[in-house]
């Protein structure tokens, strides 16, 4: 186990520029999610931690080791790519026991360590099978049983759960983070899948062409975006050009032509700069839709339902307020809004985040 | 429907006139007669016995058995490590080297086995069973590259990396996972060379040293004689060899892939 830190990690391929001076410090035992739109970088920057690809610029540092120029065989990590990668010639045996053997572990403890790796990750009794004799959830756990068998000091996954269908990934992701508590191991996981990296993460880095927009933990990120980029990766939200008007009581206010002065809590504006335009953000889900009034101590303002997007359990309404349309997700009570309805949209202040302009 | 019985007549047609020959000699290796002709006189396999009772001819037969093998043998090897570094890495004069490889295909023969001779005296070196070796190393070559190009690129990545990450080194990572993936084509590519080492001519009567016979340069020089039965005989044994042997092959991997199968059946789905 140890801790991971990139310092100034640079990697240019011809003319592309993958990562861009890129510094980020793994906390031992904390699983670290890069999450970022496709062709960010995620995948290059976990390539380069592996071993797999030569940075340009830059140092990694393992422990207290820089390990740019360690060959991958002697890093000691464990990957589990996206497309499980199992050796197909191999019995699932072999499979979980291959980097045993290069770690001159003796013939009877190698068949224990397997076992137990395979009780880890909850499929006892299948060493004899071939991989493609299991289904796509069970290889993708044989993957992360013969990652994890080595001990490694770095687990590192790319997307592992992106090939499986729906349920299977929210069971699989419970587990793994389990997994990944119980052996403490350093984790590195990329995905672009925002949800995901929100419910795993001890931390998150949002990544966005090459660059770290942001690092913080999951509830920093959603709520307290840093900037723009962030805020509209992390979820669907209303961001709504405003000026800064001044502080009071520990709170920023942002003047906002269709809602007055909006009063956003000091900790949720840090990134605001010092203005004078700033921009508000409200959350799909932040924003009510009513029939009659809105409740108490909210600011409200009158709109049309313009579209629903029906989702069961939810529903996603534009509503269009004055010349600009806002997105509202709201619990569906009763019967959902239409098309055409006249509505009370509303929020609370202490939902609000505030961000820079220009960003 | 009279378009197509006319296009299945010449089909037909097409193709006895292709085998016809191939299945006159078949046949006449049996026959008793001195004087190949029809109908034929009677059943006899004294032109085999012939066949392996004469010395010059079992000589040529070890020849080109030997060559055949060592053909392979190298040709197969080369053929492995150069398609590795063509679709592994990335280095300057790829396509090149790509050319360079593959054009012995594309070379006429003839020019091909004049021009390596030229070079050979040009080196003062005289010709030699090993110039013939490396001849048809060259000729074969090109046959491995191509079959055993194309399954590599069909190897993800991914699994070296995996076995590089769990602590192989370049050389384990070969041998424990790109060579066992790449095996069929391996075999593919070194029963091509054999075969095409076995029954070469044009290039081997420019190589070979006065005094050496392969099988096919033993033929053409007994049919500047006479035709004798035995001639029918040795083709019988070439035909098997040539076409028996991939058959044999494939059969044995059809064989040993449904025992593969029976033993862990591969899931429909995944
Ligand atoms: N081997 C390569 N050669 C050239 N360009 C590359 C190479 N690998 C990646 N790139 C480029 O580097 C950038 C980052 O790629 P990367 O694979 O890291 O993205 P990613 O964030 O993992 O995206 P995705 O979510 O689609 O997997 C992309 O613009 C990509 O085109
Ligand atoms: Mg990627």
């Amino acid at each position: 186990m140890a801790r991971v830190e990139l310092k100034g990690l640079t990697k240019s391929f011809g003319p592309v520029k993958a990562v861009q001076a890129a510094d980020i410090a793994f906390e031992d035992a904390s699983f670290t999610t890069l999450l970022g739109p496709s062709g960010c970088g995620k995948t290059t920057i976990l390539r380069m931690i592996a071993g797999l690809e030569q940075p340009t610029g830059g140092d990694i540092l393992v422990g207290a080791d820089r390990v740019n120029d360690v060959p991958i065989h002697k890093r000691n990590l464990g990957i589990v790519f996206q497309n499980y990668a199992l050796f197909p010639h191999r019995t699932i045996g072999e499979n979980i026991a291959f980097g045993l053997k290069y770690r001159k572990v003796p013939k009877s403890e190698m068949a224990a360590k397997v076992r137990n790796a395979l009780d880890v990750v909850r499929l006892p009794g299948v060493e004899d099978r071939y991989p493609s004799q299991l289904s796509g959830g069970q290889q993708q756990r044989i993957a992360l049983a013969r990652a994890i068998v080595i001990e490694p000091d770095v687990l590192l996954l790319d997307e592992p759960l992106s090939a499986l269908d729906a349920n299977l990934r929210e069971s699989m992701r419970v587990e793994l983070k389990a997994i990944q508590h119980r052996i403490g191991v350093t984790s590195v996981f990329v995905t672009h899948d925002q949800s995901e990296a929100l419910a795993m993460s001890d931390r998150i880095v949002v990544m966005s062409a090459g660059k770290v927009a942001q690092i913080g933990t999951p509830e920093e990120v959603y709520n307290r975006p840093a900037n723009e980029f962030v805020a509209d990766f992390l979820g669907a939200s209303n961001i709504i050009e405003g000026r800064l008007q001044g502080r009071a009581d520990g709170a920023v206010v942002l003047q906002v032509d269709a809602f007055g002065a909006v009063p956003v809590r000091e900790d949720r504006a840090a990134s605001v700069g010092s203005g004078p335009a700033a921009k508000l953000m409200i959350r799909a889900e932040k924003l009510l839709l009513t029939e009659g009034p809105a409740p108490e101590g909210r600011i409200a303002v009158k709109g049309v339902v313009e579209a629903v997007d029906y989702q069961g359990q939810l529903a996603r309404y534009f509503v269009r307020v004055g010349e600009r349309t806002y997105q509202a997700m709201n619990m569906i009570e009763g019967r959902p809004f239409a098309a055409g309805d006249e509505v009370t949209l509303s929020f609370s202040p202490a939902d609000c985040a505030a961000l820079p302009a220009g960003t | 429907m009279r378009a197509w019985t006319l296009i299945r007549f010449y089909t037909v047609f097409v193709y006895i006139f292709m085998f016809a020959p191939i299945a006159v000699v078949l046949i006449l290796a049996f026959n008793k007669a001195e004087f190949a002709s029809f109908p034929m006189t009677g059943f006899s396999l004294r032109w085999f016995e012939r066949l392996f009772n004469d010395p010059t001819i079992m000589r040529a037969f070890r020849t080109s058995l030997t060559l055949g093998l060592m053909v392979s043998a190298i040709s197969t090897t080369l053929g492995v490590m150069a398609s590795i570094a063509l679709v592994r890495y990335e280095f300057r004069g790829k396509d090149l080297m790509t050319t360079f490889l593959i054009s012995p295909v594309l070379v006429p023969e003839t020019v091909m086995a004049v021009g390596l001779l030229i070079f050979l005296r040009y080196l003062h070196m005289p010709r030699s069973f090993g110039l013939l070796l490396l001849g048809h190393s060259i000729l074969a070559l090109p046959f491995v590259v191509l079959v055993v190009q194309a399954r590599l690129v069909g190897i993800k990545r991914e699994y070296e990396e995996a076995a590089r990450s769990l602590g192989a080194n370049p050389l384990q990572t070969f041998f424990s996972v790109t060579l066992p993936l790449l095996l069929p084509a391996v075999f593919a590519g070194a029963l091509f060379a054999f075969t095409i080492s076995f029954d070469n001519i044009t290039a081997t009567l420019f190589w070979r040293p006065s005094g050496m016979e392969t099988v096919p340069t033993q033929i053409f020089g007994m049919l500047r004689n006479s035709i004798s039965p035995e001639i029918n005989a040795l083709g019988f044994v070439m035909i098997s060899v040539t076409a028996g042997v991939p058959l044999l092959a494939g059969g044995l991997a059809r064989y040993f892939g449904r025992k593969n199968r029976a033993r862990h059946p591969t899931r429909s789905l995944t």
